[in-house]
């Protein structure tokens, strides 16, 4: 309808990464002046498009055109030069540099080409902070002295630094108070008015109302809707949207926490029936994992791990959670609920303002991982490259490196039961390839996580932390992982799990606790929880209460999510 | 709509898989890696231009026992120090720690208690200038370049203080003998008997033990270390301990080599260990590294000063073609490792 053409238009845009593919023929329109908002859960490909308009990552098809023109965005250089601007949700400023520095790094003004002319510099980025309504912030101060709200306000400065036509902001408000997000918003709104395109990405839905004209909805990986108008589009049809799934989870079915192999008695379920070391008991524990038709509300089997009023000032509030042994219990949020930081403090790599963690009623000594993993608690952390594996090592190191002790005699370490050791805990979770010797860095990022597992299993641990299990790892191996993940438990680990991905949580855990901005604002066994529940206490603004708004008209029943052990 | 809940559960059950033990051969074959086979290499050919060279100087036996010498006392301090970096840390030290040890152990005062206690104190002083980097380190968090480069300047200004300039000669007849030409150990010069079983233990150390895989793993990935279970900061500390032993080590030995004690003893040790081990394939960000290729880079450097010295060529060149082997060897590892 527009006589000139549309800032931009990207049509059938795909790209891959092993093992994945991350955008699977994406469009995205967006017209001068106005605010695209981009959603999507995690996963669904926001990042990778933005990255691809960013010049950062090169498309395997599909075409841009830019005003009409087809591009090809060879470089972030060459985006830039295009009027294309990108905010990170992780912040690239320099801390060393100054304001001034930062926003005009990379095309400082010059004298003869070379001599900054650092005034100059500061003069116009005291203009542009004026226009963005922070004049106060001083161009000459080093950007590590700013809070986290100034330093985006520097990010957007930088941006606007170069002849701007289009903008795209990764979570803006993820940082900023409620006032700063207020400003935000005006900023965009003269951005707008001057004819300049914002594309947002958001997690919160009241925010697209506020400032969004339109929407893109991404979802493993496709566009599922392009363009919706942003103010008359219900919201139950967004998160409709976002959740409905082409990509088929396969979970494994869950046993409930009473039948556990070791049987019901309360006397014989207890430590006897956690060890993870015997293979035969997996078999048993499967197929005694029949549909229970009943759940019963107490469980006789004394809880493994108890977490106490455990809080993070800052990160979370004060938080009651009981594991049983057999049992998986999964923690839902977006990233930055709090949902590692939990994870992290009941394993000791933090220190918990207060509250305490203990183990068969044991109070462990808090922010010391050592401690916890004596007592029997293993983590496979989210980043497992950075966090977990070595990753100049073999399997077998990898998965030895906690248990050390039990291979070695006075320090003399005795590698054929090392290996032997390594092999059996490798082969329980049926790592691929079936040769500890290979280094783990050429593992796919399914068995490197099963050989995080294999480490923990290996070291006896009876309390299992999961962050983001899956992350990485490709559609098929996923539905593999979590049977290992169900067996382990079914063998009597306790199991505590974290994923963005809700129909992970749901599919796996059978008690799911809700987290919002580091609370728990909702506890439920799994059964009676379903995406859309979830999705609308995770996403709803803290102002809604505990129990959401009423976008949906009430919960679904149980069947709809839960097909298998359903009475 | 909803997430599909079908009830069915894959079997990963598979049949006998194929056994994954790798053959003694192989694992024969493993051992000795290319690496080493490369450094060997360039032994070798050092040892050719050598003996082509001066043939009648350098294929001596006296010179190939000079050259064997000479590393020993460097090849102790490149030991300590491989397992430094290996660990993620660096040692500037080591020079410093040296000088320090070696003087204090030739003092009139330590001389009085004769062979064992100049031996005692070069190892005392050793692990004293190590636990304090490893305290520094480890416990008051300050980084492994700053604190050592801080025992550098210290530990080179007590020594000074001590000797107040001045070259302490040993008196004591035990350790002058050993420095003899002709005094041999079991049919080998007793300072190579030194370096080859540090070198062993060494190898053991970090091959074979828990202390060696901690090292490691600490230098591999210092946080995936401290999630494992890994006590990192004792770690650290134990690494700049060992360090410093062999600093102690190296510091009696050279007290042998020179009959003397020598503020000015070890200087620049810390550059020539750091380039040994990086030329023997110690990765400079830690988590790789092998005893066997710094001693072997050790024994290269030695020999190019040996033959350098034959042939009366300055040592200007020499220091030139030590930074050109070092530049050559990193470059040739950073193509194996893309490869």
């Amino acid at each position: 309808m527009a006589p000139e053409p549309p800032l931009l238009t990207m049509s059938g845009i795909t790209k891959s990464f092993p093992g994945v593919r991350a955008l699977d023929g994406v469009d995205l329109h967006v017209q001068a002046g106005e605010v695209h908002c981009l959603l999507g859960q995690n996963g669904a490909g926001k990042s990778t498009l933005i990255k691809v308009l960013a010049g950062a990552h090169q498309p395997d098809g599909g075409t841009i055109a830019w005003r009409g023109d087809k591009v090809t965005l060879r470089s972030p250089i060459a985006a830039m030069r295009l009027g294309i601007a990108t905010i990170y949700q992780e912040l690239d400023l320099v801390e060393g540099l100054s304001v001034a520095e930062n926003v005009f790094l990379g095309h400082e003004p010059t004298t003869a080409g070379f001599m900054v002319r650092g005034r100059a510099a500061r003069t116009a980025t005291g203009a542009l902070l004026k226009r963005l309504g922070h004049g106060e912030i001083d161009p000459a101060r080093l950007v590590g002295d700013l809070s986290a709200a100034q330093q985006q306000i520097v990010s957007m400065a930088r941006a606007l630094s170069h002849e701007v036509r289009l903008i795209v902001m990764d979570e803006p408000s993820a940082a900023l108070d409620p006032d700063e997000v207020d400003n935000l918003f005006r900023i965009v709104a003269d951005l707008t008015a001057d004819g300049v395109a914002v594309v947002h990405i958001s997690h919160r839905l009241e925010e697209i109302r506020r400032i969004g004209d339109r929407v893109t909805v991404l979802k493993d990986g496709r566009a599922v809707a392009v363009g919706l108008p942003a103010d008359s589009t219900p919201t139950r049809e967004v998160i409709a949207l976002m959740t409905g799934r082409n990509v088929e989870y396969v979970f494994p079915e869950r046993a409930e926490p009473a039948a556990t192999p070791s049987g019901a008695g309360p006397s014989d379920a207890g430590p006897s029936g956690a060890g993870p070391s015997g293979a035969g008991l997996s078999g048993a524990g499967l197929s005694g994992a029949g549909p229970a038709d009943v759940a019963p509300p107490v469980q006789p089997v004394p809880p493994v791990l108890a977490v106490q009023g455990l809080a993070r000032d800052g990160e979370f509030e004060p938080l009651d959670l009981e594991l049983r042994p057999g049992e998986i219990v999964g923690l839902a949020g977006l990233v930055g609920s709090g949902r590692s930081e939990i994870l992290e403090t009941i394993f000791g790599a933090r220190k918990p303002t207060r509250g305490r963690v203990s183990l068969d009623g044991r109070v462990l000594r808090p922010g010391s991982v050592r401690a916890a993993v004596r007592a029997g608690i293993g983590l496979a952390p989210e980043e497992r490259k950075a966090q977990a594996l070595l990753m100049l090592e073999s399997v077998t190191r990898n998965v030895s490196v906690s248990s050390l002790s039990r291979f070695s005699y006075g320090g003399w370490v005795d590698r054929g039961k090392e290996l032997r050791a390594a092999r059996e805990a490798t082969r329980e979770l049926s790592l691929r390839p079936d040769n500890p010797a290979v280094p783990v860095r050429t593992l796919s990022g399914g068995n490197q996580q099963k050989a995080v597992l294999a480490r923990w299993l290996l070291r006896g641990c009876r309390v299992l932390l999961l962050d983001e299990p899956t992350r990485g790892v490709d559609v098929g191996a996923r539905a593999e992982l979590y049977t290992v993940i169900r067996r382990l438990a079914d063998e009597g680990l306790a199991v505590l799990l974290v994923s963005s991905e809700v129909p992970e949580v749901l599919g796996l855990a059978d008690r799911v606790l809700v987290l919002r901005e580091g609370r728990v604002v909702h506890t439920a066994p799994a059964r009676d929880l379903d995406e859309h529940r979830v999705l609308d206490l995770v996403l709803a603004s803290a102002k809604d209460g505990p129990d959401g708004p009423d976008l949906i008209e009430g919960p679904r029943g149980p069947a709809t999510t839960e097909g298998g052990p359903a009475s | 709509m909803t997430q599909p809940a079908s009830p069915a559960r894959p079997v990963t059950e598979k049949s006998p898989p194929a056994d994954g033990a790798p053959s003694p051969w192989r694992s024969l074959l493993a051992r000795v890696d290319v690496r080493t086979l490369s450094l060997l290499g360039v032994l070798a050919v050092l040892v050719v231009i050598g003996g082509v060279t001066e043939p009648d100087a350098f294929l001596d036996t006296d010179n190939l026992q000079l050259i064997l010498t000479q590393a020993s006392v460097i090849g102790v301090v490149t030991v300590g120090m491989t397992f430094v970096i290996i660990s993620g840390g660096i040692d500037l030290s080591v020079g410093a720690i040296v000088a320090l040890a070696s003087v204090w152990a030739t003092t009139v005062a330590t001389q009085e208690y004769g062979f064992a206690g100049i031996l005692f104190t070069a190892v005392v002083v050793g692990l004293g200038c190590g636990l304090v980097n490893g305290l520094l380190i480890a416990y008051g968090g300050m980084v492994p370049f700053i604190a050592t480069l801080a025992m550098l300047a210290s530990g080179r200004g007590l020594a000074l203080e001590i000797t107040d300039g001045k070259t302490q000669m040993v008196t004591v007849d035990g350790v002058l003998k050993l420095g003899e030409r002709d005094s041999y150990v079991l049919g080998i010069p007793p300072l190579v008997l030194v370096l080859a079983a540090v070198t062993v233990v060494g190898w053991l150390l970090l091959n074979r033990t828990t202390f060696g895989r901690r090292s490691v793993a600490v230098g591999g990935n210092a946080e995936a270390a401290r999630l494992a279970g890994i006590d990192v900061r004792r770690q650290r500390l134990y690494l700049y301990l060992l360090s410093g032993l062999c600093c102690g080590i190296a510091a009696f030995l050279l007290i042998i080599l020179s009959g003397s004690g020598q503020n000015t003893n070890g200087n620049l040790y810390e550059l020539d260990a750091i380039a040994a081990a990086i030329i023997g394939g110690t990765l400079l960000s830690g988590g790789r590294g092998t005893i066997t290729g710094s001693v072997l880079g050790v024994l290269i450097f030695t020999t190019i000063t040996n033959i350098f010295a034959l042939n009366n060529l300055e040592t200007a060149v020499q220091q030139i073609a030590k930074g050109a082997i070092i530049v050559a060897a990193v470059l040739v590892q950073r193509r194996t490792a893309t490869a």
